[in-house]
């Protein structure tokens, strides 16, 4: 039986629980031995990005202790797997963490990638989705195709799992690519900015009329629920590992 | 060069060679040809030549133009002033007789011949050759361009092998009038240079033999 | 010292006028789409960024024989080469220059300098034959946009502008109309003018040539009208050979307007006969940038503003919020190397979304270089000390795993604590525009704890 590290990011821990157990009921369903370090914090995103790389070393340095050990570490969300990944460079190197730099995955990825799964039997989901793709999953883990690369082939790994979902329906929506306005510290840093990237999303996402709105990454979604809630909206919102593992609306 | 040129060139080219980076290769360029949607036989060159020009608003005429004085009359009524740059077309003055570059402002129409054509672009070339006086590419108020199409090459890649480019002291790759979209991203013809810009495609007007090509 | 601009203050206060944040948004927009479109047009396009890439590097990595075999090829066309460090250095030669009044035509480099001041306080009167500029110069402001420096002008805008400054009709509204207006003021002293100042976009090494592309011909106009062309260009802007030249001239439109190439893209190898060229190679901190391992790749540059139409906070903030001559995403990373305590803010006015990444012509890789620098700003002191506290709390919560436990373990607390590092800007900036996340009854550890006893064991291992 796989065995495969969870990690829960410290924002869905806090504020969407549900979302981790709905990754961890997944895994479960799928056949994975989940394990999930208690001790876990943080990948250290929030103060890297800042620029505050110094004040970022004890939290990455403790995220490879944990999680060092595993073959596979699994997270539902785009952008800690993008900065563990690709920008983990605050800690000190050791083994650990070389071996959570290349073994981190975002959930999308893991099952799209290593489990190859694409049927979600116990699923259905009668609804028209407006599917939302960090910025971090698609130019930072290629996790679907960009609109500035005219000649990729069009792809899309999570909607390509959502697709085994029974019933489920996506509406099109312009400027599909662009992004949402949270971009971490950002969001707080250049409020007005980000507020209105947030407002201007979900404007061309209910234009199509969605029955709810999806995304991989909580961040994302955070933020625009944030935005949806203040102008009175009450589109639901839900992440992948919710709808692939049964949720309904 | 004084001596404080002669330092700002050593300290500068000093600076260069201590920060420049490890030497990274050339890549070699490959020959593109037309994209497929055109080979580069002729008379699919003439029709995406005229599609592109089309497009920036220049004006083609594929039909024989047997007479150039009818047809600039035609399309230039009011015109007053026709300069010609070609011999077999007398016009009312010639680029020689202008004593100023910027008496080319007058000129109200002027007939060229351009030895290139574009077709990925629709753009035409003139030189001080063929122009005599540079400023009559800008300062006229229309142009009227002559253009043997066997002369249409396929893409910018071929347009730069054209010996202008390392000979002539000015050459221009003129696509369409002069036009701008800094007001509010609307885009308007004129701007600042030629009103318009007409291209007469036509073999029945190539240059004859003995005309003369004066070296500007 | 400088105080750094605030650009998220600038570009709330653009925001707060809906009309013209609206506007430049849809345009801007637009104007992406466009290239988009363009590029389609060519299946070679990702090949040509490549090339583009890979010719710039490789001429960047041998600048200093290329400006050598410039200068000696220019000289031998009957150009006369300066080399100025910075732009003091060009003074004498502007002053020198004979007349009372230049035109010139679109050149950041000389935005850059601030030439034109330089100039205007001498006496010497300059008038900016591109359209935008122009704009912008009657209405003293700097450019909004390095392609369409008034771009973010509305045509009412423009039409009261030109009505105070030349009489105009203010109600005429109609872009044609107005550039007739530009049109007729402007000739009159682009025929009196003595001296016209250009920059340029490629200087072509193999040739001792430079390449400008308009779309208005105006450079050709200040070029050849008067009898001394000065053409001042930054020594990164040499490219090895006219085949090479090839390659970015079919680049540089698309990605900056979606047209396949400006109307007028002319190559000058020499003055014409009875007039002047000078050529001026300008530093001004680029051969020190070239030294930056993470940052010289900026230097492969060809303004085409690609970046700035794609980028999502530009088209809500403005051009003018950065305070800077470049702005946007290739502003951000190349200010820093001029000021970098007044820029010190800039390198977070980003989502680091890596749009501009991809649509760049040379594939620059403006969002890690972003990133990059704010690292440089922590390393320099640049960050604000209230900032960096709060950082410092926040990795010793993160990094410690009872404190982070107690630290989330209640909502309250958490909702208190977590977004804490969002304190050192302004208290609930997070909340001016938006709800805060929904109160939970319990952490996912909590649940886990209850839920899953069994496998809750510590698992440590090496």
């Amino acid at each position: 039986m796989m065995q495969a590290a969870l990690m829960v990011p410290c924002y869905v821990d806090t504020f969407y629980p549900h979302v981790g157990i709905a990754t961890l009921e997944l895994l479960e369903k799928l056949g994975v031995d989940v394990v999930c370090p208690k001790d876990q914090t943080c990948c250290g995103q929030p103060m890297a990005n800042s620029g505050c790389y110094e004040e970022a070393r004890a939290t990455e340095e403790h995220c490879a202790r944990v999680f060092g050990s595993f073959d596979y570490v699994v997270t539902p969300s785009g952008s800690c797997t993008h900065h563990i990944r690709n920008k983990f460079s605050a800690g000190a190197d050791s083994p650990e963490k070389q071996k959570l730099v290349r073994n981190t995955y975002d959930l999308v990825e893991f099952l799209h990638d290593v489990l190859k799964i694409r049927d979600f039997p116990w699923a259905t989901f009668e609804h028209k989705v407006a599917l939302h793709t960090s910025c971090s999953a698609i130019r930072g883990l290629n996790m679907a195709s960009m609109s500035e690369r005219v000649h990729d082939t069009v792809f899309s790994k999570p909607k390509a799992l959502l697709s085994g979902v029974s019933g489920i329906e996506f509406v099109e929506f312009e400027r599909v690519d662009e992004c949402c306005g949270f971009g971490g510290t950002f969001a707080v840093t250049e409020e007005a900015v980000s507020a209105k990237m947030g407002y201007d999303k979900l404007a061309f996402m209910q234009k199509a009329s969605p029955d709810c709105i999806i995304s991989s990454d909580m961040s994302c979604l955070m933020h625009l629920q944030g935005c949806a809630r203040r102008q009175k909206q009450d589109t639901p919102f839900y992440h992948v590992a919710e709808v692939l593992n049964g949720v309904s609306l | 060069m004084n001596s404080t040129q002669a330092l700002s060139r050593n300290t500068i080219l000093d600076s260069v060679r201590a920060n420049q980076p490890a030497k990274l290769p050339m890549p070699s360029i490959p020959h593109f040809h037309m994209n497929q949607h055109h080979t580069n036989q002729p008379a699919d060159l003439v029709a995406a030549f005229c599609e592109s020009i089309a497009r920036m608003a220049g004006v083609v005429v594929t039909e024989d133009v047997p007479d150039l004085d009818s047809f600039q009359c035609a399309k230039f009524p009011e015109a007053k002033v026709i300069c010609s740059a070609i011999p077999e077309y007398a016009g009312t003055i010639k680029p020689a007789s202008l004593n100023h570059w910027s008496e080319a402002s007058k000129i109200d129409v002027c007939i060229l011949r351009s030895p290139m054509g574009v077709a990925e672009t629709g753009s035409i070339l003139l030189s001080d050759i063929e122009l005599q006086v540079n400023t009559i590419a800008f300062l006229a108020h229309d142009l009227v361009v002559l253009l043997d199409p066997k002369q249409i090459v396929g893409n910018i890649h071929d347009a730069y092998e054209h010996p202008y480019f390392k000979l002539r002291s000015y050459s221009v790759l003129m696509t369409g009038p002069s036009g701008s979209g800094d007001i509010s991203g609307i885009t308007v013809h004129p701007a600042q240079g030629v009103k318009t810009l007409t291209v007469i495609l036509s073999s029945a007007l190539s240059p004859t033999p003995n005309a003369s090509r004066r070296m500007g | 010292m400088s105080t750094p601009v605030d650009q998220a203050k600038n570009a709330e206060r653009f925001l707060a006028d809906t009309v013209h944040e609206q506007r430049l948004d849809k345009l801007l927009w637009a104007m992406r789409m466009r290239r988009d479109a363009a590029a389609r047009q060519v299946p070679e396009w990702e090949e040509l960024r490549t090339l583009a890439s890979e010719i710039k590097e490789h001429t960047l990595s041998n600048l200093s024989d290329y400006l050598i075999q410039f200068e000696a090829k220019a000289t031998a066309n009957g150009m006369i080469v300066h080399w100025a460090r910075d732009a003091h250095e060009v003074y004498d030669l502007l002053a020198g220059q004979g007349s009372n009044m230049l035109v010139k035509s679109k050149s950041m480099l000389t935005e850059e300098c601030e030439w034109r001041p330089f100039l205007e306080r001498r006496g010497i009167r300059v008038t900016e034959t591109d359209l935008g500029e122009r704009i912008q110069q009657l209405d003293d402001q700097p450019p909004g946009h390095i392609v369409g420096p008034a771009i973010h002008k509305t045509t009412q805008d423009v039409a009261i502008l030109f009505s105070k400054k030349y009489g105009s009709d203010p109600e005429n509204e109609d872009a044609a109309y107005l550039a007739g207006v530009m049109r007729e003021n402007t000739r009159p002293d682009i025929l009196d003018a003595r001296a016209g100042m250009t920059g340029a976009n490629f200087v072509v090494a193999e040739t001792g040539a430079v390449v400008v592309a308009t779309n208005e011909g105006n450079a050709d106009l200040s070029a050849n009208t008067p009898p001394l062309h000065i053409c001042s260009v930054g020594i990164e802007k040499i490219i090895p050979t006219t085949e090479s030249l090839a390659v970015f001239v079919r680049l540089l439109t698309r990605s900056a307007t979606g047209d396949r190439i400006t109307q007028y893209t002319s190559t000058f190898r020499g003055p014409r006969k009875g007039a002047a060229m000078h050529v001026i190679l300008v530093d001004n901190g680029r051969s020190a940038r070239l030294g930056m391992k993470r940052f010289w790749h900026s230097l492969k540059c060809i303004r085409c503003a690609a970046c700035m139409n794609t980028c999502p906070v530009y088209r809500r903030s403005g051009g003018l919020s950065y305070g800077s001559t470049y702005m946007g995403p290739i502003g951000i990373i190349m200010m820093p190397t001029f000021e970098i305590r007044k820029y010190s803010e800039l390198p977070f006015a980003s989502t680091l979304n890596g749009s501009c990444t991809n649509v760049c012509p040379v594939k620059i890789d403006i969002h890690e270089q972003i990133y990059g620098w704010r690292e440089v700003m922590e390393e320099n002191d640049q960050i604000q000390v209230v900032k960096k506290e709060a950082m410092r709390v926040a990795d010793k919560v993160l990094s410690h795993p009872t404190l982070y436990q107690i630290a989330t373990t209640t909502v309250s607390t958490a909702l208190e604590v977590l977004p804490h590092f969002a304190v050192y800007n302004r208290l609930n900036a997070w909340g001016k525009h938006r709800d805060v996340p929904e109160a939970t009854t319990q952490t996912f550890h909590e649940w886990y704890r209850t839920h899953r006893p069994k496998t809750n064991e510590e698992v440590r291992r090496g």
